[in-house]
């Protein structure tokens, strides 16, 4: 009997993530949850830009790129012309929380039934380690040689909280992947937000905390623990919006 | 019993394997490497493996995969 395998939904293409990238963790969960409800033939993914920019070569069902930070308005188009469709998007807090802000906030104010799968890795990874809006107050990057100095780069975008405060989203969590406890956790949130869009239950973001080794300049056992003593505390993990248990 | 299968080729050599097995029976290869020139993870004692998919579900990278003997048919076909 086998209990643990590759899913279907991914692709046997070997994926270009540096070792230990928790990306390939998040692509696997997604991959599950599609093998789980059982829609891969009617799922369209949107790959945004970033270091998984190249997604559309491992996730075995219809992928589309969007430009940076467009992925919402993709998906919305295409979730609006193929509504029998299952639409989801995958981006990173550069892509998401930076040049995408707009898209993203109003994708989710105007509630559109689709599944945004955001990883937040605060730090912009494909393009060399520069800040991102999500990059903690300190933290050392390209573009912030001394520390993130919220007086000058501001304070970093939480995204479950600033969309909580809008009535369109349906579900919003926050979840990581530093152990195989959080890992199963991330895997039900993922399920969920996908089995909401099946539903017709409409917005739902699932954020993922996740690691740069390359671009942190850790080791990959060292990047799980800076996530869990560094992001978590940062970025509380949680429910932010769950319509369908407030009902 | 579990079996655990990790495909030394598809090993990128991150280690996250080794650092959440319970009963530390991952290592790194020390001498040998694999096509993609990385040291890789290898089982040293199957025997002490309690199935608890630990290692698969930490790995980015798909490398292992784990098959539990049928206890029901009690190894009769
Ligand atoms: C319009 C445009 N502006 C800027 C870039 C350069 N660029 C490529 S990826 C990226 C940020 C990626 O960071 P993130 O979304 O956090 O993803 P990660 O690589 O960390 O997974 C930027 C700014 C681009 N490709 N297109
Ligand atoms: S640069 Fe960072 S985010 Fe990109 S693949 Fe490497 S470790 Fe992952
Ligand atoms: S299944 Fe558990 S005990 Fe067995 S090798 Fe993997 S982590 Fe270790
Ligand atoms: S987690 Fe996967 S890629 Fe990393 S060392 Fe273990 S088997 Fe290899």
């Amino acid at each position: 009997m086998v209990v643990f395998k590759k899913p279907h939904a991914l692709t046997d293409v070997p994926m270009h993530y540096c070792p230990g990238c928790t990306h390939g963790i998040i692509h696997r969960l997604v991959a599950e949850a599609i093998d789980e409800l059982g829609i891969e033939g009617r799922t369209v993914g949107v790959a945004s830009v970033g270091c998984s920019v190249m997604s559309y070569d491992y996730f075995n069902c219809d992928m589309v790129e969007a430009a940076h930070g467009r992925a919402p308005a993709v998906a919305t188009g295409l979730k609006r012309s193929m509504p029998e469709n299952i639409i989801f998007t995958y981006q990173g807090d550069g892509d998401l929380a930076a040049i995408g802000t707009a898209e993203t906030v109003h994708a989710a104010s105007r509630g559109e039934n689709i599944t945004v799968i955001f990883v937040n890795n605060a730090i912009y990874g494909m393009t060399g380690g520069q800040m991102a809006p999500t990059s903690l107050p300190g933290q050392i990057t390209q573009t912030t040689p001394y520390g993130r100095d919220v007086t000058k780069q501001g304070y970093p975008v939480k995204v479950c909280e600033l969309l909580s405060g809008l009535d369109g989203p349906t579900y919003l969590e926050r979840v990581s992947v530093d152990t195989p406890q959080a890992v199963k956790k991330a895997k039900k949130a993922i399920t969920k937000a996908f089995r909401n869009q099946v539903e017709g239950k409409g917005f739902s973001l699932v954020e993922v905390l996740s690691t740069c080794p390359t671009n942190w300049g850790l080791t990959p056992v060292e990047s799980l623990k800076w996530c869990r003593e560094n992001m978590i505390p940062y970025y509380p993990l949680g429910v932010y919006r769950d319509k369908g248990a407030e009902k | 019993m579990p079996n655990v299968i990790i495909d030394p080729n598809s090993c990128k050599g991150c280690g996250l394997c080794v650092s959440v097995c319970p009963k530390k029976i991952i290592k790194m290869s020390e001498d040998k490497i694999n096509k993609k020139g990385m040291h890789y993870a290898v089982m040293t004692d199957s025997q002490k493996c309690i199935g608890c998919t630990f290692c698969a579900l930490m790995c980015p990278d798909c490398v292992i995969t784990i098959t539990k003997d049928d206890e029901e048919s009690d190894g009769h076909v």
